[in-house]
């Protein structure tokens, strides 16, 4: 494939985390995985399996406890490399609340360049590029308790951008979001995949895997699958099973083969079937 | 939402005016000048001399006054109370006189002098805090504490503090009301029965806020570090002071006027 | 007949008296049948939540609002509520504090004064109703994972026994499986034991495929309310308010616009029936 001859961002080998003090329970076994410069990978899998300790591995929040997490070919162990590291993967979590540190959205937004020591009108270009490119203009000034969680998501990413990051993870950034605050997220993530952003998403949201170069399925721990989402979607009996759910309209093509119709693969939104059940007629 | 969001006192109130555009570091120094020369006024003079940088300031911070109004409204109670006490306690000239209850002439004097004082006092503060947004403030702070680095006053790690515990103030007012609500539907009502039992909802109502706020310091302290903060070392800060002709005569003028306060009062 | 929840032109509003004041309700008036599985949907902000904290009796409010009989004007009603009214509020894990799984659950039935035998056997009951294992039981709720912290606390209000259960987002935050699971133990209190259910959601589907009656709340108003089919075949009003309709509905509305032969529908197995039909006539 055309992705796997592009740079490598991030490459996990043969990775496995236990938290300390649990008995030496197993969180991660034995991941191998690249992240390529532009793809959007999607990480799926249901609550406990490992995923979000995964997306922490990544920038060197944490350190594996077997083998060795590269980014952009530094070791995340390397105490003397850690905010290299952390100036080329960005993190976006889960709890709109519990990550955004300043009073306002533009200190918000200078927070992380603050930390990496850039100069005062450095940032204050930057703020003003990004606040005009993710519409948050007229928000600078505001506090984030005023925030909608759609926006405090879009900030949370918009502050990570900031420092331009040569990737961006975001775990789980729409599982505390209404179906609105979500659609912000979501469509604000397809523009960076439009821009050539490396991307890893965490999510349990099948309809969010969709857009997705390239999705790895954990299941307690272990990469159970990876390849392209069509891939992924067909496999719709081991995803129940593992406790994920395909989105409706794939659910309903399911519905329609095991009647013994025959209707094509990728039939994700209702776009895809409204064309092609007027294209049949 | 409903329980907490009347406290507004000494909120921000976002503006562009002189106030609001004066260095944050001279507000912060203006302050104790002011409280000098309120605590050291006494006499007409010093009264009127004390009023006039406050009434002043806050004519100028293009606040609308029901709003000093509304963030006073808390503190009327201390204030009559006060009065009170003083006019019924201190002997003196009757005033007027309700069987054992009396109001002396000195009294009285001493008492609207105590809430003429204390409302200066609170009004001046509010207004520092009311046209300095937290994240200027503490800035302010730090570097108005930087030179005492050297003592081993950890100036950065202070500021950092009172930005954090500003900035979660209402989330945690927001949650100690929802967990206030389930508890409550769980038939702990910190407002009914009687004393063990309310002891015991105090109990529901603190635990799960403390283990809340600690989940919250966890995940921010993690968000923190994953945008490279490493404490004092390395950093810049967005917000720049510097002094302006404006700063400097403000400062000027109130540490005249407290000297000539102070020279009223002794002369 | 008056329903086990009576609402007549309910009025809230926020720091009332103050220049800030604005009301979260306005003219709300609805009733719910006993045992009813009613959805609340509305936008951000519509209002739902405090509809279901009046309903709860945490909230006072100008109307007439009568729930299990109780007329909620008057506070010793409302303070009482909590004996036949059980909430189970967003993220509800923030309301466990006691030493043991066993304790917390236990917390709401000994405020109710029952004798320790009848706790415990409610609190079993609640347990193993949310599917946690005894094993559980003596741990601190703070050492459970997510998914069991959200079903212990939810045990806790179970275990009361209320007969009207309010929901507000009960499954936020879980992964499709818990989701499930969640909603189909709901379900079935509902249609197996009579105990009347209202549940806040943003979850379109969930609304579809469960609900008896849906109420749309928009800007502290009722918009529309109806059973699921009506109220999801007005798909462009809800969309007009910020408002997602369920796949099957979008998906009819879609094809009759675009002139194809298809009857409303709002669940999947209606669209499988639908599109077969659509597919057959073409073969």
């Amino acid at each position: 494939m055309r992705v796997s001859n592009r740079k490598k961002v991030i490459c996990l080998q043969g990775v496995s985390y236990s938290y300390p003090g649990t008995n030496n329970r197993i969180v991660l076994d034995n991941i191998n995985l690249d992240v390529h410069a532009g793809e959007m990978l999607v990480l799926l899998g249901p609550n406990g399996s490992g995923k979000s300790t995964l997306a922490r591995l990544m920038n060197g929040l944490l350190a594996p406890s077997c083998g060795q997490v590269l980014v952009d070919g530094l070791n995340t162990a390397d105490d003397t490399s850690l905010w290299q590291v952390r100036k080329k993967v960005g993190m976006v979590f889960q709890n709109p609340d519990n990550q955004l540190v300043a009073a306002t959205v533009e200190e918000e937004l200078a927070f992380g360049m603050e930390n990496l020591g850039f100069p005062p009108e450095e940032m204050m270009k930057r703020i003003r590029e990004i606040s005009a490119r993710m519409q948050l203009d007229e928000l600078l000034n505001f506090p984030p308790h005023r925030l909608s969680g759609g926006q405090k998501q879009r900030v949370a990413i918009a502050s990570v951008l900031a420092i331009e990051p040569q990737a961006l993870v975001l775990d789980e950034p729409t599982s505390m979001l209404d179906p609105a605050g979500r659609r912000e997220v979501i469509s604000e993530l397809n523009r960076l995949k439009q821009s050539g952003k490396t991307v890893v998403l965490v999510t349990h949201d099948m309809t969010e895997a969709i857009t997705a170069d390239r999705i790895v399925v954990l299941v307690q721990g272990k990469a159970a699958f990876m390849g392209p989402p069509r891939e992924c979607f067909s496999r719709v009996a081991w995803l129940q099973e593992i406790g994920l759910e395909i989105p409706p309209a794939a659910e309903l093509a399911r519905r329609i083969r095991g009647k013994g119709l025959v209707v094509p693969q990728d039939l994700y939104h209702v776009a895809d079937w409204v064309e092609y059940l007027c294209q049949e007629s | 939402m409903s329980l907490f969001s009347n406290i507004t006192l000494g909120q921000y109130y976002p503006g562009a005016s002189l106030l609001h555009r004066m260095d944050p570091r001279a507000k912060i120094l203006a302050l104790p000048l002011v409280m000098i020369m309120v605590l050291l006024a006494d006499g007409t003079a010093g009264f009127i001399m004390s009023g006039i940088p406050v009434l002043l300031a806050l004519l100028l911070a293009g606040i609308p006054p029901g709003t000093y109004w509304r963030g006073l409204k808390p503190l009327w109670a201390i204030l009559l109370i006060g009065l009170a006490i003083q006019s019924l306690t201190y002997p003196g000239e009757k005033l007027w006189q309700w069987g054992m209850l009396s109001v002396s002439r000195e009294g009285f004097i001493l008492g609207m002098k105590l809430s003429y004082r204390l409302s200066l006092l609170i009004l001046s503060t509010m207004l520092l805090t009311m046209t300095t947004t937290p994240m200027n403030l503490t800035a302010a702070l730090e570097k108005l504490l930087q030179p005492l680095k050297k003592f081993g006053v950890p100036a950065h790690e202070l500021a950092m503090m009172m930005t954090i515990a500003l900035r979660f103030v209402p989330t945690l007012l927001e949650e100690a009301e929802a967990v206030m609500k389930a508890q409550q539907a769980r038939g702990g009502s910190v407002s009914t029965g009687n004393l063990n039992q309310r002891l015991r909802a105090s109990v529901a109502l603190l635990v799960p806020l403390l283990a809340g706020s600690i989940r919250r310091a966890d995940e921010l302290a993690m968000a923190m570090e994953a945008r490279g903060y490493r404490g004092d070392t390395g950093r810049t800060r967005l917000k720049q002071f510097k002094y302006r002709p404006v700063d400097i005569i403000v400062l000027t003028v109130l540490i005249a006027l407290t000297i000539v306060v102070a020279a009223d009062r002794w002369a | 007949m008056p329903g086990i929840i009576d609402i007549k032109n309910l009025y809230v509003s926020y720091a009332p008296g103050t220049p800030i004041q604005r009301h979260a309700l306005r003219g709300i008036s609805m009733a719910v049948e006993k045992g009813e599985y009613r959805a609340i949907i509305g936008p951000q902000g519509s209002g739902k939540s405090t509809l279901l904290q009046v309903m709860a009796g945490l909230i006072e409010a100008e109307g007439r609002v009568s729930v299990c009989g109780k007329d909620l004007r008057h506070k010793k009603n409302r303070d009482g509520l909590w004996r036949q009214v059980g909430i189970i509020f967003q993220y509800p894990e923030r309301q466990l504090f006691e030493d043991t799984v066993f304790n917390d659950i236990a917390y709401g039935p000994r405020n109710m004064g029952l004798s320790e035998d009848e706790v415990r056997r409610r609190v079993k009951a609640a347990l193993e109703a949310v599917n946690l294992d005894e094993e559980v039981y003596c741990l601190s709720p703070f050492k459970l994972s997510g998914g069991q912290k959200r079903r212990a606390a939810i045990a806790g209000i179970l275990a009361m026994e209320p007969e009207v259960l309010l929901l507000d987002e009960p499954t936020a935050g879980l992964d499709p499986r818990g989701k499930r699971q969640l909603m189909d133990l709901f379900s079935n209190l509902c249609r197996k034991k009579q105990v009347t259910l209202v549940l806040v959601t943003h979850d379109m589907e969930e609304v579809a495929h469960r609900a008896d009656t849906v109420t749309v709340l928009y800007r502290g108003r009722i918009a529309m309310g109806g059973t699921p089919k009506e109220i999801f075949a007005r798909c462009k009003e809800l969309e007009s308010i910020g408002l997602f309709v369920p796949f099957a509905a979008q998906l009819a509305t879609s094809l009759q616009a675009k002139g194809l032969p298809v009857r409303n529908m709002t669940t999947l197995p209606e669209a499988e029936q639908e599109v077969a039909r659509l597919l057959k006539g073409r073969a």
